[in-house]
């Protein structure tokens, strides 16, 4: 027995020791979603060095990553982060519905809060065997398709828009025939993982498919990893994918950290952090930045989400994604 | 079984102590979980729990869950038999390698068998060869839970099989018993209870398992959803009633198959103590 | 223990296949261990050693791997504990005394081992989450459960809380207690009964639960990833720092982590196997003394 006892209060002691480590020091945490990890990684280093410059300061950032939606889930349910930086604006309203963030939060920082913004490609295997070149190529019989699903992937949600705003496109707003097209895609998809990168896995390590439905900025790094086995076709109209950033106010004011959070957030429109995003794949939304990149990002007519075809997530999300919609209709039909 | 028994001391303490321990990690957090899903009224949790999406993931998971329980049931048993009744070279690595599924994080095991079954894999290439898909496949859903759920009827029977007293099978031998009789009327009597409970637990850890199934199944609508996933979707779409309905369906699933474990052990256990 | 295990090809038993027989199931076993255990082996130590020795020892020495692995051994340490306590008091409870619903008590501690490991994060977010309805408390006490240490301690215990119970019920059932019962009528109180005369006989069985419920506790993933919130450095698990890892694109390196639990869970299995042989040499011995 007084062994047990012992082991216990040494195991308390430990606990409590892990925790007290953690007052005393300036912490943020950064909630986000998956692609991110490389930029965050990089960029985390440049804002502490930044900060050190500034303050005299030293900052820790803790990183937390995952898909968007359980990402914002989490924040909601009690996850304190300091700032998010999530896939979509859905997500982020979802916890100023909750109460965590002021509703005017996308005004708060410049460019709608995106301070980069990607689009959606295709990977596809070297010499694009199944030539694939647009939207229209995906709904042919016998293309592999990889893409994580809508309904638990940020990322995916935006493959879903771009493939319907080609199709709006082309079968001039006739909806049964969109239907019929985005049913044929997503009858074609293999492989229906949980996030973006469960699918660049698949596609990449397990070899599966076609061609992956990406990131921009995912599709470049595979790229830059394996760029001998891969290639990417940039189709002539796409999404303009805005993740933004925001501070979370409920925690930021609880925790005393409002000042440095959003430092930490406006120091990603600055030119380092501009470029940092660049390199790492990311539009830089400053156009000189942008421009430093030369060609690197291929120019495509992207559509916005505010376009009134979806006027806005809010509204997309009831349409396409929720129990039952479109996306739902897709599988069951009775 | 005496009335007797009352006279040991500590019942209050250990009772106590128990009881404490089981509402603060079990019953209390149990309790939120009914109280998410009453939230959403009896006909928005029918409505939740029979969605055909739903229901089909039902199917899944029952469904790969029992073959794999039945799978593990042949061969655990098989297994169990061997290791304990012969000695052959790689016994012992085998029988030390018996709770690897155990200790090994779900994920890894799921990352490990999908590479292992996909149609460029070590297995999963010849058996392409001959037309079967594994990976992304229910088959793929059923070689994760079997891996998962492999140590439970071995280990329920690996005991009973070393406890066995040979008389019996001696006595049947003089008898002039053939070998099958011997082994379906005299032992087999005698292990069913283990492998039962093997079985049983194999299958409820089975509905229940998600981290290894994810990776491997493809996750396709209608298709290789399992019931867990479905769980995951509806809490990502916010709907937290919907996906706790869904929960406690699962959860009373797993009870009453835990139920009937038990009460099949306790069974046994007066049949040998008489 | 009547089966004195000896070498020889095969035990003394009446009931045997012929030859062929044997060798075939040996053969099917030897197959199924390959294919079931053996090769997800193969394939996390080959791909953990892809790129040599010198990868592998950075990724298993880098910073978040060693908190992660801190961490990992806190909450096994924790969970173990608790869950022997725990497992004691039930046992003797169970055992010792007679009375209505004890099935339905059995059954309660065994729920843990069917439920999903979603559902059983699920729960304690529900519970202690911003959201929970004990959370209005916890932030009085300024607490924070989940999406910290202690919501990945709390998970931990609840997946591995059956372990310990669960081996010690049939021992302690399957003995008598009649010891016990005249240990108490010589006038011995609760814990000199327990220690001294009933403790010796589940020593084993308590090692080798402890065992499975440390191993099990390792690499529990499902439950603490609902519970952690993934903060790296801080609620990172060794499981949870593997798919971080593979997520990151460093496959070689994830697996190279891999490898430390792996190789903890064959330390722990095979110290297990030890203390089995240990058990039965001392039960015969205690049979040849009666």
């Amino acid at each position: 027995m007084p062994k047990f006892v012992f082991t216990l209060f040494t195991a308390l002691t430990l606990m409590l020791a892990f925790s007290a480590n953690s007052l005393f020091a300036v912490e943020i945490t950064n909630v986000s979603y998956d692609p991110t990890r490389e930029f965050y990684d990089e960029y985390n280093k440049a804002f502490q060095k930044y900060w050190q410059d500034k303050k005299k300061e030293e900052v820790t950032i803790i990183q937390s990553h995952g898909g968007s939606g359980k990402q914002a889930r989490a924040v909601i349910e009690g996850n304190e982060a300091d700032v998010v930086t999530l896939a979509l604006a859905y997500d982020i309203t979802a916890i100023a519905e909750a109460g965590l963030i002021k509703k005017d939060w996308q005004e708060k920082l410049p460019k709608n809060s995106s301070p980069y913004t990607s689009t959606i490609v295709f990977l596809v295997r070297k010499g694009n065997p199944k030539n694939l070149k647009d939207w229209g190529d995906l709904a042919k019989d016998g293309v592999g398709i990889i893409t994580p699903n809508p309904k638990t992937s940020g990322g995916a949600r935006w493959n879903y828009l771009a493939a319907w705003a080609w199709a709006d496109k082309e079968y001039n707003h006739d909806r049964t025939k969109i239907i019929e097209y985005i049913t044929k895609v997503f009858n074609n998809v293999l492989v229906l993982d949980n996030g973006a990168r469960g699918s660049t896995n698949t596609f990449v390590q397990n070899g599966q498919g076609d061609v992956l439905l990406a990131w921009e900025n995912e599709a470049f790094l595979t790229l830059k990893q394996e760029g001998d086995k891969y290639e990417i076709v940039t189709p002539p109209t796409s999404i303009l994918a805005e993740p933004p950033v925001t501070v979370v106010d409920e925690v930021v004011d609880k925790r005393g950290t409002r000042e440095i959070a959003t430092e930490y957030l406006t120091f990603l429109y600055s030119d380092e952090g501009q470029r940092l995003a660049g390199k790492h794949f990311y539009r830089p939304s400053n156009p000189e930045i942008l421009k430093e990149f030369g060609n690197q990002f291929v120019s495509t007519q992207l559509i916005t989400i505010d376009n009134p075809l979806f006027d806005g997530w809010e509204k997309a999300q009831k349409e396409h994604f929720t129990d039952g919609a479109i996306f739902d209709q897709i599988y069951v039909k009775k | 079984m005496s009335v007797s028994k009352k006279v040991l001391p500590g019942f209050g303490l250990t009772m106590g102590l128990t009881m404490s321990y089981l509402s603060f990690i079990v019953l209390i957090p149990m309790f939120s979980l009914a109280l998410e899903a009453a939230e959403v009224g009896w006909a928005g949790f029918w409505k939740a729990i029979t969605d055909p999406r739903i229901i089909a993931s039902y199917k899944v998971s029952f469904g790969c869950s029992f073959i794999a329980a039945l799978i593990n049931a042949i061969f655990g048993t098989i297994m169990a038999w061997v290791l304990t009744r012969y000695r052959f070279l790689g016994r012992r690595i085998i029988d030390g390698l018996i709770e690897l599924p155990f200790a090994l994080p779900t994920a890894v095991a799921g990352i490990a068998l999908t590479a292992l079954t996909v149609d460029k894999g070590w297995i999963g290439k010849p058996l392409a060869e001959l037309g079967i898909a594994v990976a992304y496949t229910r088959v793929g859903i059923v070689v994760a839970l079997t891996f998962i759920t492999l140590p439970f009827v071995v280990r329920s029977v690996q005991p009973v099989l070393e406890r066995l007293s040979p008389d019996y099978e001696e006595a049947g031998l003089v008898l002039g018993a053939s070998k099958l009789k011997i082994f379906f009327k005299i032992v087999f009597p005698e292990i069913k209870p283990a492998v039962l409970t093997g079985f049983s637990l194999a299958f409820a850890r089975g509905l229940g398992e998600y981290g290894s199934v994810i990776f491997i199944a493809g996750n396709k609508p209608l298709k290789t959803e399992i019931a867990p996933l479905m769980i995951v979707t509806r809490l990502e779409e916010f709907l937290y009633g919907q996906a706790t309905a869904v929960a406690l369906v699962m959860l009373t699933a797993s009870f009453i198959i835990m139920f009937l474990i038990n009460r099949l052990q306790i069974r046994s256990a007066t049949f040998c103590e008489g | 223990m009547k089966n004195t295990n000896s070498i020889g090809q095969a035990l003394p038993n009446a009931f045997q296949p012929n030859l062929w027989g044997r060798r075939f199931l040996i053969v099917i076993t030897t197959l199924f261990a390959l294919t079931f255990l053996v090769a997800p082996l193969v394939v996390v130590l080959t791909r953990a050693f892809e790129y040599g020795w010198s990868p592998f020892w950075k990724a298993v020495t880098e910073i978040y791997t060693v908190k992660a692995l801190r961490l990992t051994a806190l909450t096994t340490v924790l969970a173990v504990t608790c869950n022997t306590l725990f497992g004691l008091c039930a046992a003797w409870a169970l055992t010792r005394f007679q009375y209505k619903g004890r099935g339905f008590l059995i059954t309660l501690i065994d729920l843990p081992f069917a439920i999903s490991p979603i559902i059983a994060g699920l729960i304690f977010i529900l519970t202690y989450g911003r959201l929970g309805w004990l959370h209005p408390y916890l932030v009085d006490w300024q607490l924070r459960i989940v999406f910290n240490v202690p919501g990945v301690v709390l998970a931990t215990i609840f997946v591995t809380l059956p372990f310990v119970a669960r081996e010690i019920v049939p021992v302690l059932a399957a003995r008598g207690t009649d010891e016990e019962q005249a240990a108490v009528l010589m006038g011995a109180g609760f814990f000199t009964v327990f220690f001294k005369v009933t403790f010796p006989h589940i020593r084993w069985a308590l090692v080798y639960s402890l065992i499975l419920c440390a191993a099990r506790a390792m690499g529990e993933f499902g439950a603490v990833s609902v519970v952690s919130g993934h903060l790296r450095g801080k609620t990172n698990t060794l499981p949870l720092h593997i798919e971080i890892l593979y997520n990151e694109h460093k496959f070689s390196e994830s697996f190279a982590v891999s490898t430390i639990l792996v190789a903890t869970s064959v330390i722990i299995l095979t110290a297990r196997n030890v203390i089995e042989q240990l058990a039965k040499k001392e039960d015969e011995s205690n049979v040849f003394r009666s």
